[in-house]
C-alpha cells in the first residue's frame, strides 16, 4: 500500500481528468439531450425523424466505437483539431464523443419523464393558448425534469464510469483507468492495492452521486 | 385522440407555413453538415486549389474515404470470412458465455441479498454494490493482471497460468452485469405480492421452498424485459475487449481499416452490424414487456438500496430507458408519447423504490 500511496499524485491526476471529462460531458449531453427530446416531440415530422434516428442509432452503437470514430475518424483521418496541445485536443474529442453518446440516454430518460405528466396539464396549457415552444419550456420540460432526477443520476454515474473508455487508442486521455494500467505495466506499485485504490476512487465518485440524486429526486418529486 | 399529439394543436395555415420553414431550415443545415463530412473524408475540404463549387472538389477523390476501392473490400468474400465473421463469432462467444454466467451470478447474489441470515445478506450486498459501482474497464484490466497479483502475493512464478483476453472480458462482463442482474432479480422477487409468500409460509413451506416454487416462477415473467435489456448492454460492452486486444468485432474492423486504410467505411459497416444486432435484441425486450402489459403484469425494474438510483448500466442505459419504457416510446411514435398517462411506468417505479 505504501508504494501506491507514494504515487498518489498520479492517481489524483488521473481522477482529475476523469472528473473533468465527466463534468464537461454531463453539461453538453444534458443540453443536447433536451434538444433531442424537444425535437422528438415537435410538430415537424423531419425533426422527429432525425431525433429518433440519432437516438436509436447511437444508443445501439458501442461507446468504444463512438470514441474510436472521434479519435481515429474525425481527429486523425479528417484532421480536425480542437486545441494546439495534443493533451487537450484528445480531451475535447473525448468530451464530444461521450456527450454525443450520453445525450441519447438523457433524451430517453426525459421522454419517459414526459410520459408521467398528466394529460390535463398539457391540455390546460394549450387551451390557455400557449404555443408548442411555450408549452414545452414552461409546462412539460420542467415537470419532466423533476420526474427524472433519479434516472438522470443513473445516467451521470454511468457517464462517470464510461469516461474510462476515453483511454482508447486514438484518444488516450490520461484518465484514471489509463493511469491504473500504466502503473500495472510499469510495476511501480503492487497490482492489488493499486486496483483497490482506483476502485475506491471510483466508488467515492459514484456512490455519493447516487445517494445525492436519490435524495434530490424525492425532494423535487411532483406530488400528484 | 383526433389530434396527432396533445403537445400541439392541429396545425393551421400559419403553423403549416412555420413547420415548412423549419423543415427547409433543417434540411439546409443537415445538407451543410453532410457536405462538410463528405468533403472532409473526401479530402478535398482543406488544401484545395479549386473554388468550393467546382466539379473537381465534389467529385469522388480516389485518395479519399469515399473512393470505390475503399468499399470494395466489403464485396470480397475473404474480408467477411477472415475478418468480420471471426470477429463476430468472438463477440458472440464472449457475450453468450458472459450472459449465462452473469445470470447465474445474478441469481446467487440477488437471492443472497434477500437472505434472512445477515452473514449471507451483507456480503452479497457488498459484492453487488462494489462491482456495480466501478467501471467495467478497470475490472478487465485487473483480471488481465491476475498472474502478476499471484506472483506478488503468493510467489507463484509468472507464466504458471495466463489470463487470456477472452477470459478477462468474460469475467469483467460477468461480474458487472451479474451485479446489475442481481438487482433486477431482487426487484422482481420483491414485486411479487406479499400475500404470496405469506400464504406459502402459512401452508408450511420453508423459506427456500417459498423462494424457488412460489416467488421466482412468478417473478421470472416480470423480469424478462429487464434481463434482455441488460443483455443488450452486455453485448455492447463486449466491445471493450477492443482495448485489451481481444479479437472481437470492433477489433477485426480496425485491423481491416488499417490494412485497407478505409477507416470510415469500416466504421460505418461495423456500426450498422452492432445496431442491427442490438435493435433486434431490444425489440425482444419491448415485445416481452408489451406481452406482460397485455396480461396485466408489471415489468420489474432494478431498484437501488436506500432509495439511491445507483447506475444500472455499463454504457449507460437509464433505468426507464431501455426496458422500462412504455409502449409509447417503443414504437418511436412521438405522437402518442403524452397520451399514455394510464401506464405511467415511472410512477410505479417511484413507488417501489421507497
Amino acid at each position: 500500500m505504501e508504494a501506491f500511496l507514494s504515487n498518489i499524485d498520479r492517481v489524483v491526476d488521473g481522477f482529475s481528468w476523469t472528473v473533468r471529462l465527466t463534468l464537461f460531458s454531463a453539461f453538453f449531453s444534458f443540453v443536447l439531450g433536451i434538444l433531442l427530446t424537444a425535437m422528438r416531440v415537435s410538430p415537424v415530422p423531419l425533426l422527429r425523424g432525425l431525433s429518433t434516428a440519432y437516438v436509436e442509432g447511437i444508443r445501439n452503437t458501442p461507446l468504444t466505437l463512438v470514441l474510436l470514430f472521434c479519435g481515429l475518424g474525425l481527429n486523425s483521418a479528417l484532421g480536425l483539431s480542437l486545441h494546439d496541445r495534443v493533451m487537450w485536443d484528445v480531451f475535447w474529442w473525448a468530451v464530444i464523443g461521450l456527450s454525443a453518446y450520453t445525450a441519447c440516454f438523457v433524451s430517453e430518460s426525459l421522454r419517459s419523464g414526459i410520459n408521467t405528466i398528466p394529460l390535463g396539464q398539457v391540455e390546460a396549457a394549450r387551451s390557455l393558448g400557449l404555443t408548442f415552444t411555450q408549452n414545452l419550456s414552461l409546462i412539460v420540460i420542467p415537470q419532466a425534469l423533476r420526474a427524472v432526477v433519479g434516472p438522470l443520476g443513473s445516467v451521470l454515474i454511468a457517464l462517470t464510469k464510461n469516461t474510462t473508455v476515453a483511454s482508447v487508442a486514438g484518444l488516450g486521455v490520461q484518465e484514471a483507468s489509463r493511469q491504473m494500467k500504466l502503473m500495472f505495466d510499469q510495476g511501480i506499485a503492487p497490482v492489488l492495492p493499486t486496483f483497490l485504490g482506483f476502485a475506491i476512487g471510483f466508488l467515492i465518485l459514484t456512490l455519493p452521486t447516487g445517494y445525492f440524486f436519490g435524495w434530490l429526486s424525492k425532494r423535487v418529486a411532483v406530488v400528484r | 385522440m383526433s389530434a396527432q399529439s396533445v403537445l400541439f394543436d392541429v396545425p393551421g395555415p400559419k403553423a403549416r407555413m412555420r413547420n415548412a420553414l423549419y423543415t427547409v431550415f433543417t434540411v439546409v443545415l443537415a445538407l451543410v453538415g453532410l457536405a462538410i463530412l463528405y468533403l472532409g473524408f473526401n479530402r478535398t475540404l482543406v488544401d484545395r486549389e479549386d473554388p468550393l463549387f467546382s466539379s473537381a472538389v465534389w467529385a469522388v477523390n480516389p485518395e479519399g474515404q469515399w473512393a470505390a476501392d475503399k468499399w470494395e473490400p466489403f464485396l470480397r468474400p475473404d474480408t467477411w470470412t477472415s475478418y468480420v465473421l471471426p470477429g463476430l463469432q468472438n463477440t458472440l462467444t464472449a457475450a453468450l458465455t458472459a450472459s449465462v454466467l452473469a445470470i447465474l451470478f445474478g441469481l446467487v447474489f440477488g437471492i443472497g441479498r434477500m437472505s434472512e441470515r445477515w452473514w449471507i445478506r451483507i456480503p452479497s450486498g457488498a459484492v453487488v454494490e462494489f462491482f456495480r459501482g466501478i467501471p467495467l474497464l478497470i475490472l478487465i484490466f485487473f483480471t488481465m493482471a491476475l498472474p502478476i497479483v499471484a506472483w506478488q502475493l503468493f510467489d507463484i512464478p509468472t507464466g504458471t497460468f495466463q489470463v487470456t483476453a477472452l477470459a478477462a472480458v468474460v469475467v469483467g462482463l460477468t461480474l458487472y452485469n451479474g451485479s446489475v442482474l442481481a438487482e433486477v432479480f431482487r426487484a422482481g422477487v420483491l414485486a411479487v405480492p406479499k400475500g404470496q409468500s405469506e400464504a406459502s409460509q402459512a401452508i408450511g413451506m420453508t423459506r427456500s421452498q417459498t423462494m424457488w416454487q412460489i416467488l421466482i416462477p412468478q417473478a421470472i415473467t416480470s423480469m424478462m424485459p429487464a434481463i434482455v435489456a441488460q443483455l443488450v448492454v452486455l453485448l455492447k460492452d463486449s466491445a471493450l475487449g477492443y482495448i485489451v486486444a481481444f479479437p472481437e468485432l470492433l477489433r477485426s474492423f480496425t485491423l481491416l481499416a488499417t490494412r485497407e486504410s478505409n477507416v470510415i467505411p469500416a466504421a460505418i459497416i461495423c456500426a450498422v452490424i452492432y445496431i442491427i444486432i442490438n435493435m433486434t435484441l431490444s425489440r425482444c425486450a419491448i415485445w416481452l414487456e408489451r406481452r406482460n402489459a397485455r396480461r396485466g403484469r408489471p415489468s420489474a425494474k432494478p431498484t437501488a438500496a436506500g432509495g439511491a438510483p445507483v447506475a444500472i448500466e455499463a454504457t449507460g442505459t437509464a433505468a426507464g430507458a431501455t426496458a422500462g419504457t412504455s409502449a409509447a416510446f417503443s414504437t418511436g411514435e412521438p405522437s402518442t408519447s403524452v397520451t399514455e398517462t394510464d401506464e405511467r411506468p415511472d410512477d410505479e417505479d417511484e413507488e417501489r423504490r421507497d
